[in-house]
C-alpha cells in the first residue's frame, strides 16, 4: 500500500463530500487569506507614514513649546512659560555659537482659514508663517512658480506657496500663479505650486499654505507666539550637537534653569519616526492575532468536520478494514483527507491574500509582508495535521466487528 | 493437506461474573480445504459470533483457532488486517460495497491494500468481475446497480485476493429469489473451482446447496452431518 494509492482514496473521499469540503476549505482559506492581507495593512501604513515622516525633511529638529510630560504639573509649568519667538529663531541662526545648525524658520500657524477664489473655497489643513529656509528645512520644493524670498518677509508681502490639493480646489486645472486668493479676508498672491507630498496617512499634505512668516503674524496670528521652530542641522550625524546648541541657545533667553523646568521641546525625524514605527508594529501584531484566531477557528473547523465525516463513514472504515486495510492506510486516509483541506485552504487563501492585498483598504497601499505568506501557508499545513490527527486515529482505532453494525 | 479452519474448544463470553453470557460455548470445528459448509441456527445461536472469530473479525476468550495453519488468536491487529486482506473473502448480507465508488474500484480495493500494482490490480479485477458476469456494469457505482448487481460485485471483490476461504454472512438475506439463485448458482460454480466456502444461514433452501450443514444452539454446534441429497 503506497502512499500515492492512499492519497488517491483521500482525494475521492474529498470529491465525494464536495460541498462539505469546499466549506471546510473556505474557513481555512479566509484565516490564511486574512493573515496575509492584514499584516499587509499593517505593514503598508508602517511603510506609508515612514516615507512621510521621512518627506517631512531629514536632519531637522523641531522645537516646540511645552515641556516634556503630560498631566497636571507638566500643563501648571507650561502656564508660566515664554513662549517661543522669531527672535529665538534669529538667535538660532548663529555660525559661531550653532556651527551645527544650517538653517532655522520660525513657523507661525494659523488655523481654520478659509481661502477663496471667487466661488471656490479652500481650508488649507497647514497655514503657515515661516521663513524661506523652511521650504528645504522641511522638504518642500516648489513644483511650479518660485519661492518667496527674505526680501519678502523682511516686507511683510502676502504672497504664498500652496500645496497641490489647495491649487485644485481653488483653480481647478488653471494655473494659480500671480492670481490674487482671499484668506481670512486678507489678499495673498500665489507665487508657487509645492512637490505633492502624499498623505501621511493622517491629514493630506498637499493641502498646504506657506506664506511669510510677517504677513501671516501681521495679519492673522498676532505676534506673541509661535507654533514652533524647525531647525536643520547641518547633517543626520551632527544632529545631536545641534540639538545641544539649539538648549545652549534658548536656555539662556528662557531662564531655564534645568532640564526639568524647560519650556520648550525638541522633537527629530529619528525620534517621531521610531515612535511611529513601535506604534505600527503594535498595530500589525494585533490585526495577525486577529488573523491568527480566524485561522485557528478555521482549524477546529476542520476537527469538526473529519470527526462528523469519520462518524458517517464508520461504516465504509469497517468495510475496508474486513478486507484487509491495516491500521496506518485508514489513519493516513483521513491524515491526508484533512491535510489536503487545509492545504488547498492554504493555497487558496494565498492567492486571495495577493489579490486582496491589490487594493488600498481605509487608505492604505497593503505591502505584503513575504514571511506572513510562508507563515500562514505552513501554519495551514500543520493545522491540518494537527487538527485532523484526532479524527482520523478514532478512524483507524474503530474495531471492524462494530463498525460494520453502525448503521 | 491443513485444514482451512480448525476451531479448537473456543469459548467466547460476554460480560463477567453472573451477568457472563456465552456466544460460544467450547465449540470444535474442522474444515477442509474445497468444502462447502452452511452454518445454521436461529438467531443468538452463535453462529454470527462464530463468523466473526473464523473471519479474523473478533478475538477468542479461550482456545486456539487456526486459519490455514496460521494461530489467528495470537496475532495483533496490523497481522490480523493483513490475514484478513488474504486469507478470506467476505460476503455480507447487506453488500457492504464502499459507497461513491465504481464496482471496478470496490473489487480493486482489496488487492490495493495489499500493494498489489495497478496494471495486475486492474487485469485481477476485471477478470473477477467477468466471472461474476458483470462485465458490462465496472463503471457504474453501487447505487446505480441492482441489489443481485451488487452481490455479485461484493463476490467479485471476494474472490480476487484469491482467498483460502470464501466467508458468507446471510448472503441471500436481501435478495430477491431470482438474485438468490443465481448467487447460490455462484457459489456451486465457485466452489467446483475447488475453493472453500462457507455460508452462514437460516434459510433451509439455501444451506440445501451446501455438502455439510452444521446447526447450532446456544453457543454450542448441535449436528454436524453431510447433506444427504448432495452426497447422494
Amino acid at each position: 500500500m503506497n502512499i500515492f494509492e492512499i492519497i488517491r482514496f483521500a482525494i475521492r473521499g474529498l470529491v465525494a463530500n464536495g460541498l462539505r469540503s469546499a466549506l471546510t476549505t473556505l474557513g481555512i482559506l479566509i484565516g490564511v487569506g486574512s493573515v496575509i492581507v492584514l499584516t499587509a495593512v499593517g505593514n503598508g501604513s508602517s511603510k506609508a507614514i515612514s516615507s512621510s515622516i521621512e518627506k517631512l525633511g531629514t536632519n531637522t529638529i523641531t522645537v516646540q513649546r511645552g515641556g516634556g510630560g503630560f498631566g497636571p504639573s507638566a500643563r501648571n509649568r507650561q502656564g508660566a512659560t515664554k513662549p517661543l519667538t522669531v527672535g529665538d529663531a534669529i538667535a538660532l541662526v548663529d555660525p559661531v555659537k550653532a556651527p551645527n545648525i544650517k538653517q532655522a524658520a520660525p513657523i507661525a500657524n494659523a488655523t481654520g482659514v478659509t481661502c477663496t477664489n471667487g466661488a471656490e473655497s479652500s481650508s488649507p489643513s497647514t497655514f503657515s508663517g515661516t521663513w524661506p529656509a523652511y521650504f528645504e528645512a522641511s522638504n518642500t520644493p516648489v513644483h511650479i512658480g518660485t519661492y518667496f524670498t527674505n526680501d519678502d518677509v523682511t516686507e511683510g508681502r502676502r504672497v504664498a506657496v500652496i500645496g497641490k490639493t489647495t491649487a485644485t480646489e481653488l483653480f481647478g486645472t488653471d494655473s494659480p500663479i500671480s492670481k490674487v486668493i482671499q484668506c481670512g479676508g486678507i489678499p495673498f498672491t500665489v507665487v508657487g505650486v509645492a512637490d505633492t507630498k502624499g498623505s501621511n496617512g493622517f491629514q493630506d499634505g498637499d493641502s498646504l499654505l506657506i506664506a511669510p512668516v510677517t504677513a501671516v503674524q501681521r495679519t492673522l496670528t498676532g505676534y506673541q507666539s509661535l507654533s514652533s521652530i524647525i531647525v536643520q542641522a547641518k547633517s543626520a550625524a551632527v544632529q545631536d550637537l545641534a540639538q545641544n546648541e539649539i538648549q545652549a541657545i534658548i536656555d539662556p533667553r528662557h531662564l531655564v534653569k534645568s532640564d526639568a523646568t524647560r519650556d520648550y521641546r525638541l522633537l527629530n525625524q529619528a525620534s517621531l519616526l521610531q515612535t511611529t514605527t513601535d506604534t505600527n508594529q503594535v498595530f500589525t501584531v494585533l490585526l495577525a492575532a486577529v488573523a491568527a484566531i480566524s485561522l485557528l477557528v478555521g482549524g477546529i473547523g476542520i476537527t469538526n468536520i473529519m470527526l462528523v465525516t469519520v462518524v458517517e463513514r464508520t461504516r465504509e472504515i469497517g468495510i475496508r478494514k474486513a478486507i484487509g486495510a491495516p491500521r496506518s492506510a485508514i489513519l493516513g486516509q483521513f491524515l491526508i483527507e484533512a491535510t489536503i483541506l487545509s492545504l488547498l485552504g492554504g493555497v487558496l487563501g494565498v492567492i486571495a491574500g495577493f489579490v486582496g492585498s491589490h487594493f488600498t483598504i481605509v487608505g492604505v497601499k497593503p505591502v505584503i509582508v513575504p514571511s506572513s505568506v510562508f507563515l500562514a501557508f505552513g501554519v495551514s499545513v500543520l493545522i491540518g495535521l494537527f487538527f485532523g490527527s484526532y479524527p482520523a486515529s478514532r478512524a483507524a482505532s474503530l474495531r471492524p466487528i462494530e463498525a460494520l453494525r453502525h448503521e | 493437506m491443513t485444514a482451512v479452519i480448525d476451531v479448537r474448544n473456543v469459548i467466547k463470553r460476554y460480560g463477567v461474573g453472573d451477568a457472563a453470557i456465552f456466544a460460544l460455548n467450547d465449540v470444535t470445528l474442522s474444515i477442509e480445504p474445497g468444502e462447502y459448509v452452511a452454518i445454521m441456527g436461529p438467531s443468538g445461536s452463535g453462529k454470527s459470533t462464530l463468523m466473526n472469530i473464523m473471519g479474523a473479525l473478533d478475538n477468542v476468550t479461550a482456545g486456539e483457532y487456526f486459519l490455514d495453519g496460521i494461530d489467528v488468536s495470537s496475532l495483533g491487529e496490523n497481522e490480523l488486517s493483513i490475514v484478513r486482506g488474504r486469507k478470506i473473502g467476505f460476503i455480507f448480507q447487506s453488500f457492504n460495497l464502499v459507497p461513491r465508488t465504481s464496482a471496478l474500484a470496490n473489487v480493486e480495493l482489496p488487492l490495493a491494500y495489499q500493494g498489489i500494482k495497478l496494471k495486475e490490480r486492474r487485469m485481477r479485477a476485471l477478470k473477477a468481475l467477468d466471472l461474476v458476469g458483470l462485465s458490462d456494469r465496472v463503471n457504474h457505482e453501487p447505487t446505480e446497480l441492482s441489489g443481485g448487481q451488487q452481490q455479485r460485485a461484493a463476490v467479485a471483490r471476494a474472490l480476487v485476493t484469491r482467498p483460502a476461504l470464501l466467508l458468507a454472512d446471510e448472503p441471500t438475506g436481501a435478495l430477491d429469489p431470482k438474485s438468490t439463485k443465481d448467487l447460490l448458482d455462484l457459489f456451486d460454480q465457485i466452489n467446483e473451482a475447488g475453493r472453500t466456502v462457507v455460508v452462514i444461514t437460516h434459510e433451509n433452501d439455501v444451506a440445501a446447496r451446501a455438502k455439510r450443514i452444521i446447526r447450532m444452539r446456544d453457543g454450542k454446534i448441535i449436528e454436524d452431518v453431510l447433506n444427504p441429497r448432495k452426497v447422494a
